[in-house]
């Protein structure tokens, strides 16, 4: 009884912190519609400013607590809301969610790139610690019991605010249609940033509360922002009661799990159940939803790269296939196996160009999805076409299951189940016996097809590189018949496909299946290139990394995807080659996905100077550091040329512009 | 029995009701106007006829089976058509393609073994774009861009035709053509049910009209009735000629949202 009593608190204590982010990410979604990924990423960089204050600096601790909560966090939040993510309300969900998963991408690379992991540990004392109360028994921190009195003072501030205070309800207003606050006479945009404000700080509280208990980590404090969606999402992003019923049903539930694992046997391979207790409540509460109505907007065509002819790129796959042929004749190991690595990216990022790039929607989960890929061939262990259609099917099964219990809702819920679901394997699966075992590599054979043996490095190399284009060929074929027009008309008007008579549901899991099938492919070529490889191949944060990517050099075509796929393989060898900017390059990569995630204009601008500019004056400086990388700058070229000619056609947008292109209509349906 | 029957509907956005116990019915074969200030409630209606939108309370009929818990798409199915009154073509498509994507969707898997080109054609041709077959439908004017909805909801060929302000940028010669192509639809057996603010048109063309006011049907009957029913020139003509153009009042209403349709042009010039 004692010991339910203890768990209790512990799990009235986490639900109140959560509370208190979940509540920060209502207001700022309800107010402006934009679904901030980074809360979380937000109260980690807070909780580390707090640290740097309080302990580094020695600052007082209500000093501490002043700058952070009513100076700097209020001001990242107006920040971000005017500067990051204005006008994202009203744009379609994938534009909105790529720039706040870039927010979240450079807050871990501010963070990281101020405080590295490997000076000394660094923890924040819980408030008035060593003072134990004891209540029957049970003993309670001072930290658990001003945590939950902070959550309910929240709550009690939020009520009067948005009830008794004009700014509340012009807030409330706003979550109705701020631009009909407009006509009549409220600043939507003043009351937009107080939101963001208030939000803002609500997520460093939360983060500085937490900090001292999981511990002043990177990732885990951005995880955050998954329970405190768990917890919205009971009120459906915009109640406020229903996000503290959730906020502590989550955490009195995560609390009972902790504490009576152990009882259960068999818990030792278990160990990542209690971090994934907000993903599954996540997706139990998503089956519990109702179905979400089709949005009716407007006549918005999205200019993208024109696709090729099915002769076009077979000609250009070939030139492919016989450059990574020359280049695996005469090329280092090592080298080749960079090369290879870029070829399973790009085919990853192929997989984005038929979900996000056609489909419209987001996955960040495509790592996830890879490690699927990859544990199936290893487990399989089939080193021929089986293994590699085994992971395809069985990846495109997962990725089915994903998909169906967000069947009903919008793209935003899709989005969010696949972090949860990125997660889920992190967590819990990649880590297990039947999957990596923690840092324990799986052995993966190389194949042999047809009766050829791809043992040696160069041949397989040149097997992937086949493999790549076999699957932009099937990708482009798609594009071009019916299914690819379908996937547009979704696009452009899902309330309009609903009354032709399609069932988008199906079709949307279809489609999910389908790109996960390819990455899972991706995922089992990257295990036969390595020969061993292990979970942190498969870290949740290379999924965004690789969004932000996908943002930079386009995902509505295969130039894109190829060009991308060998900046994602470049991106850690940069970052181990010069570790002193490894999170500034993070900071650069969310920065350009923010700028191009957005600006038609820029776009087409960076997007065919980028090349130029990348021969003209970083070529040059490379080759001579590095003679095997030049060697591969060779390579992206020839993969860029297919689709080359066409996108020089085009006056405005060109890869990539699925994002940005929407945003020119959203931004003037605004503004009439 | 009516092909369509629209029972006691009540739909409310919190505390706004948009359609408030709308009672009606059309019949099958003819051309229904359902008419009324901007407001009243008519595009509501149509939401919760195609299933955009669950209704508070009430009921939808279609044949005499109830249809107001089916999902869109296998209303569709069941012949129910429609046009938008803010415009969903797919802008990244041609017209054509536009077209060829409902056809495609009607025919499913048999759709793979048949060319669809000779009816996409004479979709556009019955609707009078072809020579805009071949441009993105982003670009086309907003006239046009209802047609190209118009021909694409054909292609399913649907039994009833829901239309939504149809006529609104068009011209005069446009509309009067336009009001052919309705009588012709209804001679080939299907039924338009149609919201249109051009009182000629509605008058011209309309066998039945039935007036909505504040989410409630307020009269109903032919257009000589409807044109004399003083109820309808107090609440929706606002004391004015019959003739007059409707919806110019400034009347504050409460539900219909956001900015509409005007400056649908320069949205497609920038958005190129």
């Amino acid at each position: 009884m004692t010991a339910f009593l203890s768990y209790t608190v512990i799990g009235l204590f986490t639900g109140a912190a959560y509370a208190i982010a979940a509540s920060g990410l209502v207001l700022t979604y309800s107010t402006t519609r934009v679904f901030n990924i980074a809360h979380g990423a937000v109260g980690m960089v807070f909780a580390f400013v707090y640290w740097d204050l309080s302990q580094r600096q020695g600052l007082p601790v209500w000093l501490s607590l002043v700058l952070v909560l009513l100076v700097m966090a209020p001001l990242t939040g107006v920040f971000i809301q005017r500067v990051l993510t204005p006008g994202l309300g009203t744009a379609p969900v994938g534009v909105s969610l790529v720039v706040t998963v870039a927010i979240l991408v450079g807050m871990i690379g501010i963070a990281t790139q101020i405080w590295p992991e490997n000076s000394a540990a660094r923890s924040i004392p819980q408030f008035f610690q060593g003072h134990l109360i004891h209540l029957g028994g049970v003993i309670v921190t001072p930290q658990q019991v001003i945590t939950i009195v902070i959550s309910a003072i929240v709550a009690g501030g939020l009520y009067i605010l948005l009830a008794r205070t004009r700014a509340g309800t012009a807030m409330r207003a706003s979550v109705d249609n701020a631009e009909l606050l407009g006509l009549y006479g409220g600043r939507a945009n003043v009351v937009a940033a107080l939101a963001w404000a208030i939000g803002t700080a609500l997520a460093a509280l939360a983060g500085i509360l937490l900090a001292p208990i999981i511990g002043l980590q990177y990732y885990d404090l951005t995880l955050l922002v998954i329970s405190a969606y768990a917890a919205a999402m009971l009120g459906k992003l915009t109640s406020l009661p229903m996000t503290y019923v959730g906020a502590m049903g989550l955490g009195l539930a995560q609390s009972y799990v902790v504490g009576y694992l152990q009882d259960i046997p068999g818990h030792d391979k278990l160990g990542g159940l209690p971090a994934c207790v907000p993903a599954l409540f996540l997706f139990a509460i998503l089956v519990l939803l109702p179905q979400a109505p089709l949005r009716i907007g407007q006549v918005k065509g999205i200019i993208s790269a024109p696709v090729p002819t099915i002769t076009r790129s077979l000609v250009f796959g070939v030139l492919l296939i016989g450059a990574v042929i020359v280049m695996a004749s005469g090329m280092a190991e090592s080298s080749l196996t960079n090369v290879g690595t870029a070829i399973a990216y790009s085919i990853l990022m192929l997989s984005l160009v038929l979900l996000t790039g056609y489909g419209g929607y987001v996955s960040l989960a495509s790592f996830a999805f890879a490690g699927v890929g990859a544990v199936v061939y290893c487990k399989a262990d089939q080193p021929n076409l089986l293994g590699f259609i085994l992971a395809i099917v069985v990846t495109a099964i997962v990725g089915a299951i994903v998909a169906i219990p967000v069947l009903r809702l919008t793209g935003l819920y899709l989005a969010l189940a696949t972090l949860a679901f990125g997660q889920l394997m992190d967590k819990l699966f990649f880590t297990s016996q039947w999957a990596f075992e923690f840092d324990n590599p799986l052995k993966a054979g190389r194949p042999k097809v047809f009766g050829v043996s791809f043992s040696n490095e160069g041949r397989y190399v040149v097997l992937m590189a086949v493999m790549l284009v076999l699957v932009a060929l099937v990708v482009i074929a798609v594009r071009r018949g019916r299914l690819g027009r379908m996937l547009i008309a979704m696009r452009d008007s899902q309330a309009a496909c609903g009354t032709l008579g399609l069932d988008q549901r199906w079709f949307r899991v279809g489609l999910f299946a389908g790109s996960a099938g390819i990455a899972g492919l991706s995922g089992a070529l990257l295990a036969g290139l390595r020969v061993t490889i292990s979970a942190s191949t498969f870290v949740y944060f290379n999924s965004l990394i690789l969004l932000m990517i996908a943002a930079v050099w386009g995902v509505t075509s295969i130039t894109g995807a190829v060009i991308g796929g060998a900046f994602m393989m470049y991106l850690p060898v940069a970052q181990s080659n010069y570790p002193t900017y490894a999170g500034l390059m993070f900071v650069v990569v969310a920065v350009g996905a923010v700028i191009l995630g957005r600006n038609p204009n820029g776009l087409t601008y960076w997007m065919f100077r980028i090349p130029g500019w990348i021969q003209d004056s970083l070529y040059p400086v490379l080759a001579d550091r590095y003679p095997g990388l030049a060697l591969k700058a060779r390579a992206f070229e020839v993969a860029g040329d297919p689709e080359g000619e066409d996108e020089a056609l085009v006056p405005v947008g060109g890869p990539g512009s699925e994002h940005s292109s929407g945003e020119v209509t959203s931004d003037v349906v605004a503004s009439r | 029995m009516s092909l369509l029957h629209v029972d006691d509907v009540v739909v409310q956005f919190g505390g706004v009701t948009a359609v408030n116990h709308a009672n009606f019915e059309v019949e099958a074969g003819t051309v229904t106007g359902l008419i009324g200030p901007n407001g009243a409630g008519k595009t509501t209606c149509f939401n919760v006829i195609t299933g955009l939108q669950t209704p508070t309370s009430g009921r939808v009929s279609l044949d005499g089976r109830d249809i107001t818990r089916m999902p869109v798409h296998r209303r569709s199915r069941k012949g129910i058509g429609r046009t938008f009154q803010r415009l969903e073509a797919f802008g990244s498509l041609t017209v054509a393609d536009n077209v060829r994507v409902a056809l495609d969707i009607h025919d499913g898997f048999r759709g793979m073994f048949r060319s669809v080109e000779n009816d996409i054609d004479e979709l556009l041709e019955l609707v009078g774009i072809a020579d805009y077959a071949n441009e993105r439908a982003d670009s086309i004017p907003t006239g046009t861009a209802r047609l190209l909805e118009l021909a694409r909801s054909l292609g399913t060929d649907p039994r009833l035709l829901l239309l939504d302000e149809p006529s609104s940028g068009l011209d005069e010669s446009e509309t009067e053509a336009f009001g052919e192509l309705l009588r012709h639809l209804a001679s080939e057996g299907r039924t338009v049910l149609m919201v249109e603010h051009d009182m000629d048109l509605v008058m011209n063309v309309c066998d039945v009209i039935h007036v909505l006011d504040f989410g409630t049907i307020i009269a109903q009957g032919t257009p000589a009735e409807i044109r004399a029913n003083p109820v309808v020139q107090k609440a929706y003509l606002g004391y004015e000629d019959a003739s007059e153009p409707a919806g110019s009042h400034a009347r504050p209403r409460p539900a219909e949202s956001g900015p509409a349709e005007s400056g649908d042009d320069d949205t497609k010039v920038l958005a190129l």
